[in-house]
């Protein structure tokens, strides 16, 4: 079946001396339908990436399919995604101008759905855009982004400026809303742990490259804590390779990875140990660090 | 270890002790992939993986265009699996951690005896998981 998304050597270097290389060689592909986390540091081109998959930025190499059409300027591709940037600007509108122009330019609009979120977020309709609060911006991004009901859904820090209660009404308005209309949705996002669950595949930048493209599944547990006293947490990690260590008196916690195995579970038994899993965050943090990162990325990844 | 593995595993366990403790009955629907995704909160194809275990260790079975079943004999299957592996699971570190404290082998017994005296005072039925 043709991906949703399907990105082959993309690279951009902005021109001038000592151009800054924003993206290098990032190959990845995204079926649909999928939730997949795009995780990476501030300003390690997960927002480049997103403007170019929407044909709003320009590669200096490779290409992007969607749904097997290079978006870029074709406008049956176009209607079939959207883009919410986290520092989207509207031009002068009130909210409900903005809803009523998206509802023209996205064939699926699902209006009855952004009344709802509208009213769950307590979104004033007849407000100016220019006027709203920060969260209520980032809220307004999630209502067009969900309503659009766009077959390529990518959502640019969707919640950042958003207090709890809010995101977490958004995860759940992003679950029900995807069970009952499966397609595909990319989400970047600094509070990774939040979403980890959601996710069935991330995809980790870091200076331009992609680190990390894996399963959650697969990702999860591919790297433990252990802990104990250091005699025994040495020889519980020997031969295994270590991310990073770190003592307190007598006792040391070392990052490790590989998976465990039943052998290993009753030697950290015996040895007093105490064995935990990194979370998604941690292990995205770690494959950030080059020297470790290969490490973490699962054999048979496809 | 129970809650760190990966989220489909958590899923089909807790599904597999419901089918153990006879919350989920023999011959009852299963939740649906959709509804299990909204209710833990995780993306259904993790839902779908969990319920495709349960297929797999012959838990549940497929009714085509109706839904996913607790399979006939299910439950003593896990109960006989369970059963075997009570020693390892449970007695052995009973043990190992009576050794580390000093306990006797007679303080030992005492202490389980007195458990199941106060578990029959309880309970005069066989006790049902609370989890």
């Amino acid at each position: 079946m043709t991906p949703a998304i399907a990105v082959a050597g993309l690279g951009l270097r902005y021109p001038g001396r000592g151009g800054h290389q924003a993206l290098s060689e990032v190959s990845f592909e995204i079926p649909s339908p999928s939730i997949v986390g795009l995780l990476g540091r501030n300003g390690a081109g997960k927002t480049t990436l997103l403007r170019i998959l929407t044909g709003q930025g320009f590669a200096s190499t490779g290409s992007v399919r969607v749904f097997g059409s290079p978006p870029l300027e074709r406008d049956a591709v176009l209607r079939r995604m959207v883009l919410i940037r986290e520092d989207q600007t509207y031009p002068d509108l009130k909210i409900e101008q903005a809803l009523a122009a998206a509802a023209l330019f996205h064939p699926n609009w699902d209006a009855a759905l952004a009344a709802t979120l509208l009213d769950a977020y307590e979104l004033p309709v007849r407000r100016s855009i220019k006027k709203l609060s920060r969260g209520m911006r980032a809220a307004l991004g999630i209502v067009l982004g969900l309503a659009a009901h766009a077959e390529v859904t990518l959502l640019d820090e969707p919640v950042a400026g958003l207090d709890a209660v809010v995101r977490d009404m958004f995860y759940q308005h992003l679950l029900a809303d995807y069970t009952a209309h499966p397609r595909c949705i990319v989400l970047s996002t600094h509070l990774i742990d939040e979403v980890a669950d959601l996710l069935e595949r991330v995809l980790v930048i870091d200076h331009g490259r992609l680190v990390i493209d894996a399963l959650t599944d697969d990702l999860r547990g591919n790297a433990v804590t252990v802990t104990g006293r250091t005699a025994d947490v040495d020889r519980f990690v020997a031969d295994r390779a270590t991310l990073s260590r770190r003592a307190l008196g007598a006792r040391t916690t070392v990052v490790m990875a590989g998976r465990l195995d039943q052998r290993d579970r009753q030697l950290a038994e015996h040895l007093h140990l105490d064995v935990d899993y990194l979370t998604l965050q941690q292990l995205a943090m770690h494959a950030v660090d080059s020297a470790a990162g290969a490490t973490l990325i699962p054999t048979g990844a496809s | 270890m129970r809650d760190s593995g990966p989220i489909f595993a958590q899923i089909a366990d807790r599904l597999t002790d419901e089918v153990a403790d006879g919350t989920l009955a023999e011959g009852e629907r299963i939740p649906s992939t959709n509804e299990l995704a909204t209710f833990h909160r995780v993306n259904p194809a993790t839902a779908a993986r969990a319920l495709s275990v349960l297929v797999d260790e012959g838990i549940a079975e497929k009714r085509r265009g109706v839904g996913m079943f607790v399979a006939a004999g299910a439950r003593e299957r896990l109960m006989r699996v369970r059963r075997r592996q009570f020693a390892d699971s449970y007695v052995r570190p009973l043990v190992t951690e009576a050794h580390r404290l000093g306990l006797g082998r007679q303080e030992l017994l005492a202490l389980v005896r007195d458990e199941l005296a106060d578990l029959a005072a309880a309970a005069p039925a066989p006790a049902r998981s609370t989890s």
